[in-house]
């Protein structure tokens, strides 16, 4: 392919054609400022409206100023992206974007981490010229997500991922000129649109227009209450993550600081929700198992593929746009929501506490999660299984609250018996970790025979929607696996028409599974983060004793002394659920009198 | 918005799903899908934005995001005789917007709305086409010229 020859700032560039100026400036350490501009490269998406203006360069031979992420580099182009005319520019820009936006900083929730401020002082901003009317909106409160819409620049992000990428549609640009917001279908509130809290939105978002429910003052209060015994349970992804809001690099694990922080904190037991992945695993690999035996020996009734379960806004979406398929997904609930059953019953028992002063608390990367320990499927007399669901940034917040220093902190290990795992359950943080926990012990079940390799190399990756056959001593397994939501459509839509041959599929809604979550550390674009956080979860696979979950010891006593075993009628009552028909678009049509 | 659930009628879904239909269900039809629907209902509510994303695959907020976009695009029903007052250059100079608030006082609803028994609608146009007349008000298909102020209360009587 002919190389295209142009000069950016004096500095000759060769880019194969396509390229744009954003990305040509950028192999040369020309970095260009941007605001609506978002590339996930690893994760192929996208969000290129033009619309912001922030990233305006000069053209030689062009009347007006381009912008440099929608303008592909032509041969012999002569770009300055730094003259007085493009700084005056894009000051200009800023200070009008700055007119209609609130001066709350100082408390903000997203300061420190909005795009918006840091490009304000990047560009030197310290006066706004124009003053005029602001946009004022209602805030519209989900048990997820608070979107706060006049902080919203229009950069179109949140709708791209909600749109293009997750294919849920909640969320679209209306009106028009200074009328013009993101909103719902007819602007009504989160809850009523077919919004599956994934959190995706907020992931992206680069203002504090789109923050998640904070619930740091709540656990707070509860710690310092001597009459409440509060214990945490911490989902794989977590460890994978938090370190970087205290600026350590992405992908290192902080398992053992993040386990000191939560007892210095005050909690009573630290546990690990991977021990509730294990036994997820328990459950849903013998409906796997019992489901594959009913289909291979005729049984008519019984239909695959199984799908995961683990994923609350996959689950709020089958339950949204495709309830006809509602008895496909494995009835296993949640680990969070197995880890917070066997909690108020098996542990409160154990250590004498009623499960009215025993408060579950989970650190998730996720805000589906909020959601999801609020349905009433999981309460029992109106008391919740986990009382609340923080993310990896509300726990960060709570650490730099109580005076921790993380940085410095001896490493720890998790309480027992509700702390130990295996390596299984801590890969269900990433995008095939599931199904391969999954595979590890239905292979051992089905065959009798022990797994020689543990890992299961082509199950992994960051390929949108992947599929492998595994050899099950003979029988072939067909795997399929997606992440994002608009992955898991295809996949649905193929099993709808009949058009797959799969026997089980994992689903994770977001980008990379857990580790790419919602509740995660912001990645400001940066994709490399989210393969970094798997590269570590997989580390962290690797190097634990017991890499299988029916080989977890604890797992097995749970099972001795409490449920029997798995899917016993006391695991049917405590670890599966049911799903419901919660599509919200339905038109009432009047029968013509004759 | 009004979350009135709204009854629609058989014959002008059935309609409506063949207009979608004749544009082969794409997404990309869906302005002109919309220009049709309004043509069938007078209208665009809530209901018929939801057939209408259903049957081209597109969100309900999308569909909601153009109908909002383009002011030919109305959620309100039209009354039984909608007025129209032409603020073209002509009409302007010559006192449409005295005439337009005269309206707006006597019907007690803003531009774009419908009065509460559901007979007057108001809305501003620019230019019929008939300077000569300005300023000129229309009501349904019937054309009135050189209106005053002190005019409307006799074009209104017309209607009572």
């Amino acid at each position: 392919m002919n190389k295209i020859k142009i000069t950016i700032d004096n500095k000759p560039i060769e880019v194969d054609p396509g390229t744009s100026l954003l990305k040509a400036a950028d192999t040369v350490g020309i970095k260009i400022p941007t605001l609506c501009y978002l590339h996930l490269e690893d994760l192929n998406i996208e969000n290129k409206p033009g619309g912001c203006r922030i990233c305006v360069v000069e053209v030689a031979g062009r009347r007006n100023l381009a912008p440099a992420c929608a303008t592909q580099c032509l041969d012999g182009m002569i770009v300055r992206t730094n003259t007085m005319r493009v700084l005056n520019a894009r000051k200009t820009v800023m200070e009008l974007i700055l007119s209609d936006h609130p001066f709350d900083c100082l408390i903000c929730a997203k300061s420190g981490q909005c795009d918006l401020q840091k490009l304000a002082q990047d560009l030197g901003i310290r006066e706004i010229h124009y003053k005029g009317e602001q946009s004022h909106y209602k805030e519209d409160r989900s048990p997820s997500i608070i979107r706060d819409m006049d902080k919203c620049i229009l950069c179109r992000r949140c709708e791209m991922m909600c749109n293009d990428f997750q294919t849920v549609g909640a969320l679209s640009g209306i009106n028009r000129g200074f009328m013009a917001v993101v909103a719902t279908a007819f602007e009504q509130d989160l809850v009523k649109s077919p919004c599956t809290y994934c959190g995706q939105c907020v992931a992206v978002c680069p203002t504090g227009a789109l923050t998640e429910v904070d619930h740091t003052n709540q656990i707070i209060r509860l710690l310092a209450n001597p009459k409440k015994t509060v214990i945490v349970q911490t989902a794989p992804a977590v460890r994978a993550a938090l370190g970087e809001e205290f600026g350590l690099e992405p992908g290192t694990l902080v398992t053992g600081k993040l386990v000191s922080a939560l007892k210095q904190l005050g909690f009573d037991y630290v546990f690990d929700t991977d021990f509730a992945a294990d036994l997820t695993i328990m459950e849903e690999g013998t409906e796997l198992l019992k489901r594959l035996t009913n289909y291979l020996n005729g049984d008519k009734e019984e239909s695959l593929p199984i799908l995961t379960s683990c994923c609350p806004a996959w689950v709020n979406f089958f339950e949204e746009y495709f309830p006809e398929l509602n008895d496909i997904p494995s009835t296993a609930r949640s680990p969070q929501q197995m880890f917070g059953a066997i909690a108020k019953t098996y542990f409160a028992d154990k250590i004498g506490v009623d499960r009215k002063d025993l408060v579950v608390v989970s650190i998730m990367p996720c805000l589906a999660k909020k959601y999801e320990c609020q349905r009433d499927e999981f309460k029992v007399d109106g008391n919740p299984d986990v009382d609340f669901s923080l993310s990896t940034r509300e726990l960060a917040a709570l650490i730099k609250q109580a005076n921790i220093d993380f940085l410095t902190l001896p490493d720890d290990d998790f309480d027992s018996p509700m702390g130990e795992s295996t390596g299984a359950g801590v890969i269900f943080g990433t995008t095939g970790g599931v199904i391969e926990a999954a595979v590890r012990t239905a292979y051992e079940l089905y065959t009798g025979k022990k797994l020689e390799k543990i890992g299961f190399e082509e199950l992994r990756g960051m390929a949108g929607i992947r599929q492998a056959t595994l050899d099950f001593d003979g029988l072939p397994i067909n795997i399929g696996i997606a992440h994002g939501l608009g992955n898991a459509r295809e996949l649905l839509e193929s099993i709808k028409a009949g058009t797959c041959s799969f026997h089980a599929i994992e689903i994770m809604a977001c980008p990379g599974g857990c580790i790419g979550g919602g509740g995660q550390p912001l990645h400001h674009g940066n994709s490399q983060v989210i393969v970094a956080r798997q590269k570590a979860i997989y580390q962290e696979d690797a190097s634990k004793p017991i890499r299988k979950s029916h080989e977890n010891p604890y797992i097995k006593k749970l099972y001795d002394e409490f449920l029997g075993s798995p899917l016993s009628e006391k695991s049917h009552h405590l670890l599966h659920t049911r799903y419901f028909d919660r599509s919200k678009t339905k038109v009432i049509i009047k029968k013509e009198q004759e | 918005m009004s979350s009135i659930k709204i009854e629609l009628h058989e014959n002008q879904v059935k309609e409506l799903v063949e207009v979608c239909r004749s544009f082969n269900n794409e997404a990309g039809e869906l302005i002109n899908v919309l220009h049709k629907a309004q043509g069938i209902f007078g209208y665009l509510p809530a209901e018929v934005q939801e057939i209408v994303a259903r049957e081209l695959k597109v969100s309900v907020a999308k569909v909601y995001g153009v109908v909002t976009f383009y002011s030919f695009f109305t959620m309100v029903p039209k009354g039984q005789h909608p007025i129209s007052i032409c603020m073209g250059t002509a009409c302007y100079v010559r006192g449409a917007e005295k005439v337009l608030d005269e309206f707006k006082r006597k019907l007690k609803v803003p531009v774009g709305e419908t009065t509460p028994d559901g007979k007057f609608s108001l809305n501003c146009l620019r230019c019929v086409g008939a300077c000569g007349l300005a300023p000129v008000v229309m009501v349904g298909d019937k054309t009135y010229g050189r209106v005053s102020p002190d005019g409307v209360k006799e074009i209104l009587a017309e209607y009572a």
